[in-house]
């Protein structure tokens, strides 16, 4: 091999390999050693404290990062199946249609590529207690108005249909990419066997999605751990701890309360659970591949 | 085959949530084109105005020419960055013959980081636009832009190099041309829709970031989807302004939805699952 062959594969590699290194490795171990620090803003430069664990002990007496944590897992479960649910019906929904195809697959892209924060604005106002839609519908079959947002057990249904609503448009893109590459032998050989309608679904179609169903699922679960723009513009968590999640917490121990020690610490707590949850994913995802091919 | 009836249960139920979907659009459609005072009675019949719009752009204390200018020149300048560090790495790992173990580190942490949540960053990178006065600059923003969406930059592109057949770029290494001729003659062309398509998603993703921008930003290089957010946050909820700028920000969305639909459905489902 040529000099100058070798140097176009280190300068072409270069920078995604500096990007990785200075924009996402080295802030993680800053927030490694921020996490034993007790930092402060001061005459335009930061003051740091080594107070060791501190920060770690304090975590538990944190009145929003644990409860969070659960609402997190909450609703990432909880939404996740019912994204499966009504994505796997509109998918197949999709596939069988012979016109409008496209017009269906664009409008279900909506949701994905609008801003999140404008999809919060439009729900927020939905949800509004004295001139949102929702009560203004329920007022018409006169039903009393609910407080969508500011109920505790009420807010965080809110969010689940929000987050179902906002999502499910994606699993209809992963499984009718899957459901259109089925092979076309197996269903040929179903309807000489006099399989159709219900039963080709049931005991085709869905066998030969499984990978794909799995696959999706777990991916859609560990990025719904992201969710962040929604709460914070419909509950900032609240009311109490209600709909608050992980994302929430961080920044507003780190961003809001300038606590920027313990938010370190929430962001290391965070990243390890979803580290594990991660590798748990990455197996799964692994097989699921084998067992299609 | 197909039972007429089956159709019929097939277009309704698909009807139904498409009409699920829309509903909230056309809802803030109608909240854009109210005055404040048919959106608190509740109107539903109401004589349309443009009054949001004009207090949006004109009105005195109006920042949304320039947060338009932001977004724009940070989802650009961002766009351009991913796909020329992306598509430059793709080729190499993909294409060249290097050690095994830097491409499968690469993408195994690019995975890794894709998945993390991105606030578990934003105060280190606050940290460091602080640290070198970048705070509240777009170069700052731009980098995390940049960062974010590298993932699924890369992730697109490398699905699309892998579909590239390989024998016209062998025949151009037989013609003896060096690998950076056949990078920007024969790999850039034959990538192009795969560069689009990454083009288009990037950049409507770092159109539609809010909490990143947040962060690193101040009135002066705030983003659209900042701006809309503080409408929410003022004493009086300013609903119309709110949906006049949500409206708004739809629009690069929808243009794009209409003209590259193809695109944005193949990479998003090859930057998804691989």
């Amino acid at each position: 091999m040529n000099k100058k062959d070798l140097s176009w594969k280190i300068y072409s590699l270069l920078p995604i390999i500096l990007i990785l290194i200075f924009l996402t490795l080295i802030p993680l171990v800053n927030i490694f050693y921020n996490s034993f620090f007790d930092i402060r803003w001061d005459d335009g430069a930061y003051v740091y404290t080594f107070i060791g664990f501190q920060n770690y002990i304090e975590l538990p007496n944190n009145k929003f990062y644990f409860p969070g944590l659960k609402n997190t897992v909450k609703l990432a479960l909880i939404g996740v199946i019912f994204q499966m649910i009504f994505g796997f019906l509109i998918a197949l929904g999709i596939s069988k249609i012979k016109r409008g195809k496209s017009f269906f697959v664009s409008l279900f892209l909506l949701p994905i590529l609008l801003p999140p924060i404008v999809i919060g604005s439009i729900w927020r106002l939905m949800y509004g207690f004295d001139f949102g839609i929702f009560n203004y519908l329920l007022a018409f079959f006169g039903v009393f108005p609910l407080d969508w947002l500011g109920n505790s057990s009420l807010a965080f249904i809110s969010i689940v249909i929000l987050d179902v609503w906002h999502w499910t448009p994606f699993v209809v893109l992963l499984l009718l990419a899957g459901l259109e590459s089925l092979p076309t032998d197996v269903y040929e050989a179903g309807r000489v066997d006099g399989t159709s309608g219900w039963s080709e679904i049931v005991h085709i179609t869905f066998p030969l999605m499984i990978p794909t169903i799995i696959v999706t699922m777990v991916f859609r679960f560990i990025l719904s751990f992201k969710v962040f723009d929604e709460i914070y513009l419909l509950t900032q968590g609240g009311p109490g701890t209600a709909t608050e999640v992980i994302s929430f917490s961080i920044y507003e121990t780190f961003f809001d309360s300038d606590n920027m020690g313990l938010g370190s610490v929430m962001s290391v707590v965070s990243l390890f659970v979803i580290s594990a949850l991660i590798i748990v994913v990455l197996n799964i995802i692994r097989r699921a591949n084998k067992y299609a091919n | 085959m197909q039972t007429k009836l089956e159709k019929y249960i097939t277009f309704i139920g698909l009807g139904f949530f498409g009409v699920l979907v829309l509903v909230p659009f056309i809802w803030i459609s109608t909240i854009a084109f109210k005055k404040q005072i048919d959106i608190l009675m509740m109107k539903m019949v109401f004589k349309p105005t443009l009054f949001n719009f004009e207090k949006l752009f004109f009105s005195k204390e109006a920042t949304f020419f320039n947060d338009i200018f932001n977004s724009l020149v940070v989802g650009i300048s961002s766009t351009i960055i991913i796909l020329v560090v992306c598509s430059m790495a793709a080729f190499t790992m993909i294409r060249l013959k290097i050690p095994q173990w830097i491409t499968a580190l690469i993408f195994l942490w690019v995975i890794v980081f894709h998945m993390l949540p991105p606030i578990t960053f934003v105060g280190s990178w606050f940290q460091m636009a602080s640290s070198f006065g970048l705070f509240n600059s777009r170069i700052a923003l731009i980098l995390a832009h940049v960062t974010i969406n590298l993932p699924i930059g890369l992730l697109i592109i490398a699905s699309f190099m892998r579909d590239l057949p390989i024998e016209i770029q062998e025949a151009a290494f037989i013609d003896g041309c060096s690998n950076r001729q056949v990078y920007l003659k024969v790999i850039l062309p034959l990538l192009t829709p795969g560069l689009f398509a990454t083009a288009v998603i990037v950049f409507l993703f770092s159109w539609n970031d809010f909490m990143v921008a947040m962060n690193l930003t101040a009135k002066a290089t705030q983003t659209v989807p900042v701006s809309i957010a503080t409408f929410s946050q003022q004493y009086e909820v300013r609903y119309g302004e709110m949906a006049a700028g949500s409206l708004i920000s739809l629009i690069p969305a929808l243009i794009l939805t209409f003209f590259a639909q193809k695109y944005i459905v193949k990479g998003l489902t090859a930057g998804a699952v691989k």
